[in-house]
């Protein structure tokens, strides 16, 4: 039972309900910082961070909060766990802090974690919770690094470079320079490129699932698929 | 009744900004000396791209002192001038100007002149210029900015601290001159000003130690 519960948070947050693709939350960040693999994964890990610590501790609270001050008590939550993060990425990846720069305080703003605070943790139990901040997370995260990794490789013709902003020095081993002398094509790197790239990326998913949609009626009729429950 | 379910509220609303404001507290205060450190670190460190650490033995870092010339120094706020020392003696100055004509907006530039008047280096601390195009004044990207090197004012007359395009001697990148235009000009400002103010750059007491950080 509560197996397939946890499949199913894992199926809505990675694919079927994915914060990026489906729900088009968070994307004035994500638009903003994918020009590149590893800015991607600085903010889609900040953001997951926050998405987890978020869920959890409204989970936890949920029996305490009255229903007037909720939105304002979530918000509060969210804001303290976001401008402690800020602090901690100030401190220890500072060169990665100065390039995502306002983004990581924006988050606050990033109205996927206020939707699942509301439409999810405040109504499950701490684990669920856990789990859904984590896939939701991981979903928007993975969004932000393939999205990052394909500008990066069409705009410089590189792979996580500046891996040591990240990583610390010593990682610089992982930049690849997947093609020499490579000219750049500026477009990608620029806001046009991200809004193509998503278009592109959402569009592959949507034509992922109609395969499969199709697929699942010509092979067998005896199953109904489970339709999402709920519209976001 | 509606009295006491109000005050129950705002309890609870009050209850959780202080639990929130103690975890951000917490935060900073075990974070603000390591950020502090990290400001430090990465200032210092373009600081001794510059002037290495041997050609100095000061404490660059607090040998400092604030500077307001909005003409020469692109900005109407004080900008930061290092000072590099060997044995008491002057040896270079780290000049923070800011070119504010860059193709995206202002430039901030780390400016390091000898104490003979002759540049020891540039490097940008920040810009938004344009990716691809503009970004080839950053050192990891293009050797275009190691070109002011060991140039004065001396070295080039006035009509020579332009781009090429200009009928300077300073080369400009396919696709941007705006950005090395805005770079060569604010160079050349800094030179004139530290022509014109060396010795009360060296001779200026520091900074308070506490001044510095409330930028």
């Amino acid at each position: 039972m509560s197996n397939t519960r946890y499949r199913d948070i894992a199926e809505q947050g990675l694919w079927q309900n994915n914060v990026a693709f489906v729900q088009l939350l968070g994307l004035c960040p994500l638009l903003a910082v994918s020009n590149n693999t590893i800015n991607g994964l600085g903010l889609g890990m900040a953001t997951l961070l926050v998405l987890v610590c978020s869920n959890v501790t409204v989970s936890l609270i949920r029996h305490w909060v009255r229903p007037e001050v909720r939105v304002p008590v979530f918000v509060m939550v969210i804001a303290s766990f976001v401008t402690a993060i800020d602090l901690l990425m100030n401190a220890f990846m500072h060169d990665l802090h100065m390039i995502l720069g306002i983004f990581i305080p924006l988050i606050v703003t990033n109205c996927a974690i206020i939707a699942r605070a509301e439409a999810f943790a405040s109504k499950h139990s701490p684990g669920y919770a856990f789990w859904d901040g984590l896939m939701m997370g991981l979903g928007f995260m993975a969004v932000l690094v393939v999205l990052g990794a394909l500008r990066e490789i069409l705009g410089q013709g590189t792979l996580f470079d500046q891996a040591h902003l990240m990583f610390g020095s010593g990682a610089e081993w992982l930049t690849i320079t997947l093609i020499e002398e490579y000219q750049g094509f500026l477009l990608a790197i620029l806001p046009p490129g991200a809004f193509i790239g998503l278009g592109l990326m959402i569009a592959t998913k949507n034509w992922l699932d109609q395969r499969g949609d199709k697929k699942i009626i010509h092979g067998a009729n005896h199953q109904q698929t489970n339709t999402p429950v709920a519209p976001s | 009744m509606l009295m006491r379910q109000m005050l129950i509220t705002g309890a609870i609303l009050g209850g959780f900004a202080a639990i929130g404001s103690t975890l951000v507290a917490i935060t900073f205060g075990a974070t603000e000396e390591r950020i502090e450190q990290a400001h430090r670190d990465a200032l210092l460190r373009s600081l001794h791209e510059l002037v290495t650490p041997e050609q100095s033995d000061n404490d660059l870092y607090h040998d400092v002192i604030e500077v307001t010339d909005r003409e020469l120094l692109g900005s109407h706020k004080p900008v930061q001038i290092y000072r590099a020392r060997k044995a008491g003696q002057p040896v270079a100055a780290l000049l923070t100007p800011i070119a504010p004509n860059g193709y995206g907006g202002a430039i901030r530039l780390l400016v390091a002149i000898h104490y003979n008047g002759h540049l020891a280096g540039v490097r940008v601390l920040q810009h938004h210029e344009t990716p691809g195009l503009g970004d080839d004044i950053e050192a990891s990207r293009s050797d275009w900015i190691l070109s002011f090197n060991n140039h004065s004012l001396s070295s080039l007359s006035a009509g020579e601290w332009k781009v090429k395009k200009d009928g300077g001697v300073f080369d400009q990148f396919t696709g941007a001159t705006i950005t090395p235009r805005a770079i060569v000009h604010a160079v050349h400002h800094s030179l004139n000003y530290f022509q014109q103010h060396r010795e009360a750059i060296f001779n200026t007491p520091s900074l308070p130690p506490e001044a510095e950080h409330h930028e």
